[in-house]
């Protein structure tokens, strides 16, 4: 045994005889997780707030959180003597006499960027692969909080150093909260204080921002992570891969390097873009107060889908008995959001309802194999996508000669035309995708090599798919879609009939799939 | 499961490749070369980082395309950590998929389901435990502690009532009162109607009382967009119209919808635009909504002159100003 | 249709001069040119006396700031009948323009062009208090930067970047299209001067971050994330799961 062995030998000693550590860090050490580019994507989001973390508590250092007002003193002169608050006052301190303190404020908002966009692939990842299935619903909800609480935390963020764009979204906000019945003045003088904007608003928000929300993250990353470090990872269909088993590569040495490396990959490409991308330039914006306004403001773009879908509202707002309800401002801002988002948040038991599947499931589906959850996905994605559009109309106005009336008039008709348009197309597709995927395992793969058949006939030679692609393309599952019939052996009704036909309506539809290759299709084109 | 017969057999995992730096030694010396090359540049980032916040001062641009005239201090500074971080990673990256172990291995999965005999230990561990604690039997424990832990729970949202004050009628009321004089924002100089050429806007703000300060409330509630147009110019009411003076009209310039401020002006069509979520108002129709999501007109503030030929406000707006709230009678 | 009428005693002037005062002689002789250079290219649109006509507004009272705004950034003529005319280069050269605008002013009183010793911004005006008399009066229309922005129906306020300081100065005072009028007496000559010179500076102004990204705010920025970004990220992760060779 050498020194370096026998130091080793006792370090671990002493730490196993008080904690019985060997047992688990064996188990773990050994632990397998499958190699799949895509499941790096919600390391990147991992990975990103780690970067937000360390990036943040930099930024704390130097930041005051007081909307208390001063003169400025500093070294950039455009704004020499103007009366601004100390937090808007101490962030350009911070990006002009801090060495560094520009690129970690650019480092940090990108990271908040790059972190919202990871959770979304992330998410769409997840969604297109039912890797929400059982065992892992829970992980999806938390996933769909950490998007929640995300959206929020970085609006909270980018509000901080109180300049002129992010004051007016506090404006906006302000506005969303006065506006929800009977509670709403009185939660906004409380949030704010008093009267728009106040001067407590941002010491407030910065106490969620850098304590409640962070702690709520990591409590919640942690369980996300334990979860998935528990039930194992999911892993994609193939040759090997079963239900029952994970191919893949241990954690020492493999995982931890590749995984470790990718965490510097991430924060190297965020310090990359914050040392040569400005990010939210706030010494141009100027210091907020209501009485200025920029063209062409909006928020963050993970906030983009929300300021479109209020720009497109049409002109709502009902008064009766001497009180009104602002449904132009509740209906976009707060009900469809709470719709979308609860939808999301449940989806898993909605699927496991209407196809009465309570298995666990580890292997992934191809999309292809489940084309309405995927037609549903892209359906999701337009309707985000339109309203994201909308949020950018002016500037899309000038920067493509439109007007701003052409565009939000394509986005009132497109938000309700182009999603089920979307759906039916991606169905479609789906479909057309498992034919071809039919014919490959039946037929083999065209080779663009013609043949000259002894009677003048052209034909173009085919090869065989591999035994590993041809399992790859016939391992998938198709159910049948649900049996609820209304009367039971007996002729009595089942209780809540519609609610069952509505079941088996949609039962019906999710099951919608060209039939893959069995044995007959097989013997059948032996004999040609 | 589907009910056709398994045609295709699972062909098992395919068998093992191995990569050129597992068979040739040369390879794999070469690769380990690479993996050090990318460590080497990590750490020559390090040193431009290190030497970029020493040697280079903060005043000092160089022009580079696409970037422009860009500050040096805080590209290089930038280039160096990004060039620090990313090269660790590549690396290690590369380590891995050349030279680690890259045999695929294959583990069972466990069942989560705990088995039967477990179950039922904890279902009859949690029915002992609860007829212990006997909350069954004593329903008066069981209330009381109920509403003990309750009205404790509840209780800390009492703390929070000094959070704000409450609203009472602050969103109702502005600064501006009869005869209040209009001020340039910024500057605070008094107005005459003479100053303003037909198609002219001005910002302004009421008149502070002398010692009185000014306060973002006050302007979040207060400022007041002027325009002049052409008396016979105006679709008013007489009512409307007398709030004018000489083709002069004034509106709160906080957005009805949600307290952007409106003050783009379009001379031509004299429409108001707030750049927030493109609310449009015709002025010359006292700030009618014509397109957009505003559900309500901007208020107008009745406008006249005083005696030394100054305008100032005739009455307080007749109306709450800024987005509406469940208070807001109209 | 503009109405860029005047209440012509309400304008500050500076002198109408540019380089040297000119003699009555020489005077009625520019005007005459500039009077021919009218009848030939601008009257076809704004009538043989500039009275105006179905397609363009009157040019009596516009003054002669107008005119040198409107012809010497190019915009007048207008190329084609759009919803607005546009900066593009300009068809007559600087002598000619000053013809067309003495022709204009003598036409009757209107605002002046702003003169050499007006136009002193670096002397007479202050960065500061510039930028923040643009954020309250122009930002809304040409965003913070003075990059441009949306109006109604296809208009929009253009970029400031790249003009001249005196055009600057005769758009804020003759309002041009939809650009409403900022009078001396709401905005003093010397706070258009402080504006022109925040303008001037943030033109100027290096990179002080990194590329600007346009300058329109997080638009842009979203944009890079979702495509240089996670383009970056993605990559390098389908790299890493790749089997070496």
């Amino acid at each position: 045994m050498t020194a370096r062995e026998r130091i080793a030998g006792n370090v671990a000693n002493y730490v196993d005889e008080r904690t019985g550590a060997a047992k688990w860090m064996k188990k773990n050490l050994t632990k397998v997780f499958p190699d799949h580019w895509s499941f790096l994507l919600g390391e990147i989001a991992l990975y990103s707030f780690i970067i937000l973390l360390l990036s943040g508590t930099f930024l704390t250092f130097w930041f005051d959180p007081s909307q208390r007002e001063v003169i400025y003193e500093g070294s950039y002169e455009p704004l020499e003597g103007l009366k601004m608050s100390a937090a808007y006052a101490s962030t350009l301190h911070i990006s002009f006499e801090v060495r560094g303190g520009l690129l970690m404020r650019q480092i940090h908002h990108w990271a908040a960027l790059i972190f919202m966009a990871a959770i979304v692939v992330h998410l769409m990842r997840v969604y297109f692969t039912g890797a929400f299935r059982k065992p892992r619903e829970f992980n999806w909800i938390i996933g769909v909080g950490l998007l929640t609480l995300g959206i929020v935390e970085g609006f909270l963020g980018y509000s901080l150093p109180d300049d002129l764009l992010s004051g007016t979204g506090i404006r906006i906000a302000e506005a969303i909260i006065q506006a929800l019945p009977v509670v709403g003045s009185y939660l906004a003088f409380f949030a704010f204080g008093g009267a728009f904007p106040g001067e407590a608003f941002i010491p407030r928000i910065y106490t969620v921002h850098v304590l409640l929300l962070p702690g709520a993250f990591l409590a919640l990353i942690t369980v996300h992570l334990m979860l998935v470090w528990y039930q194992k990872h999911t892993q994609y269909p193939g040759p090997g891969r079963t239900e029952k088993n994970v191919v893949g590569y241990p954690l020492l040495p493999v995982y931890m390097a590749k995984a470790g490396g990718f965490f510097f990959i991430v924060f190297g490409v965020t310090a990359f873009l914050g040392a040569v991308a400005s990010i939210n330039p706030i010494w141009l914006y100027g210091p907020y107060t209501p009485g200025q306004i920029s063209a062409g403001s909006q928020p963050d773009w993970y906030m983009g889908w929300l300021d479109g879908l209020v720009r497109m509202s049409p002109p709502l707002e009902t008064h009766a008995f001497g009180h009104t309800i602002s449904w132009n401002i509740l209906i976009p801002g707060l009900i469809v959001p709470g719709i979308l988002f609860t939808g999301m948040a449940l989806y898993p038991f909605i699927e496991s309802w209407i196809t009465g599947d309570k298995r666990e499931h580890h292997l992934l589906d191809r999309p292809r194999n489940a084309p309405n959850r995927t037609a549903l996905g892209v359906m999701s994605l337009t309707f985000m996508l339109v309203a994201l559009i909308n949020g950018g109309n002016d500037i899309i106005a000038t920067t493509f000669h439109l007007t701003i009336n052409q565009i939000m008039w394509f986005s009132r008709i497109s938000i309700f035309v182009l999603p089920p348009l979307a759906f039916v197309i991606t169905k479609r597709l789906c479909l057309s995708l498992q034919r071809a995927d039919r014919e490959l395992v039946l037929h083999g793969r065209e080779t663009g090599r013609l043949v000259m058949m002894p009677h003048g006939e052209f034909v173009e030679v085919h090869e065989p798919i591999s035994p590993e692609k041809a399992w790859l393309l016939t391992q998938h599952e198709q159910n049948p879609p649900l049996a609820l019939e209304e009367f039971d052996a007996s002729g009595v009704r089942r209780p809540k009939a519609l609610k069952n036909r509505l079941r088996a309506r949609l039962s019906k539809a999710h099951a919608v799939a060209v039939p893959k290759v069995s044995a007959d299709d097989l013997k059948e084109i032996e004999h040609h | 499961m589907s009910k056709e017969i398994e045609a295709i057999k699972d062909p098992g995992l395919p068998a093992h490749v191995h990569r050129r730096t597992d068979t040739d030694p040369k390879a794999a010396q070469r690769a380990e070369r690479q993996v050090a090359i990318l460590f080497l540049l990590s750490a020559l980032g390090t040193v431009l980082l290190i030497g970029s916040y020493i040697f280079i001062p903060q005043d000092v641009f160089i022009f580079l395309p696409i970037l422009g005239n860009t500050n040096a201090h805080q590209l290089f500074l930038g280039l160096g950590m990004a060039a620090s971080l990313f090269f660790i990673g590549m690396g290690a990256i590369h380590w891995a998929k050349t030279l680690m172990p890259d045999e695929e291995v294959v583990i069972q999965r466990h069942e989560f389901r705990s088995p039967d005999e477990d179950r039922a230990e904890f279902v009859k561990a949690a029915k002992d435990g609860a007829a212990a604690a006997g909350l069954g039997r004593r329903s008066l424990i069981k209330r009381t502690l109920g509403l003990a832990l309750g009205l404790a729970g509840l209780s800390p949202i009492i703390l929070l009532r000094d959070l704000g004050p409450l609203p009472g009628d602050e969103l109702s009321k502005t600064s501006w009162k009869k005869g209040t004089r209009l001020v340039t924002d910024p500057g605070d100089r008094p107005i005459r109607p003479e100053d303003l050429e037909v198609g002219a806007v001005a910002q302004t703000l009421p008149q502070l009382a002398p010692g009185a300060k000014r306060t973002l409330a006050d302007i979040g509630k207060d400022a007041v967009l002027l325009i002049r147009l052409r008396p016979e110019e105006f679709n008013l009411d007489a009512e409307r119209l007398s709030w004018t003076h000489e083709g002069i009209i004034a509106f709160s310039k906080i957005c009805s919808h949600m307290g952007c401020a409106v003050a783009l002006y379009e001379q031509q069509t004299k429409h108001l635009l707030c750049p927030c979520h493109q609310s449009t108002f015709d002025v010359t129709r006292a700030a009618k909504v014509i397109f957009g999501p505003a559900a309500r007109p901007l208020p107008q503030l009745a406008i006249t002159v005083d005696s030394e030929g100054y305008l100032v406000a005739q009455n307080p707006f007749n109306e709450p100003v800024g987005p509406s709230f469940w208070e807001r009678s109209s | 249709m503009l109405a860029l009428f005047s209440i012509g005693t309400t304008f500050s002037v500076a002198g109408a001069a540019t380089s040297s005062p000119l003699t009555a002689a020489e005077k009625s002789a520019l005007i005459e040119e500039g009077k021919q250079l009218f009848l030939k290219g601008c009257s076809s649109c704004h009538g043989l006396n500039a009275e105006g006509g179905a397609v363009a507004p009157s040019l009596i009272g516009v003054g002669a700031a107008s005119v040198d705004f409107q012809v010497a950034t190019g915009r007048m003529p207008m190329a084609d009948m759009s919803v607005q005319a546009m900066r593009k280069k300009p068809v007559y050269n600087e002598k000619q323009v000053e013809a067309l605008a003495a022709y204009v002013a003598s036409l009757a009183p209107g605002p002046q062009i702003p003169g050499e010793e007006l136009l002193n911004y670096e002397r007479d005006g202050s960065t500061a208090e510039g930028g923040e008399l643009f954020r309250t009066n122009c930002a809304m229309c040409h965003n913070f930067a003075a990059q441009g922005g949306a109006l109604t129906q296809g208009k929009y306020a253009p970029t400031l970047m790249g003009v001249e300081p005196r055009h600057i100065y005769e758009a804020m005072i003759t309002g041009p299209q939809s650009m409403p009028v900022f009078s001396d007496k709401t905005i003093t000559p010397e706070e258009k001067l402080s504006i022109i010179k925040w303008i001037k500076s943030a033109e100027s102004e290096p990179q002080l971050g990194g590329a600007a990204l346009g300058r329109v705010g997080p638009v842009t920025e979203g944009l890079l994330v979702w495509t240089l970004g996670l383009g970056l990220l993605v990559g390098v992760a389908v790299w890493l799961a790749m089997k070496a060779r």
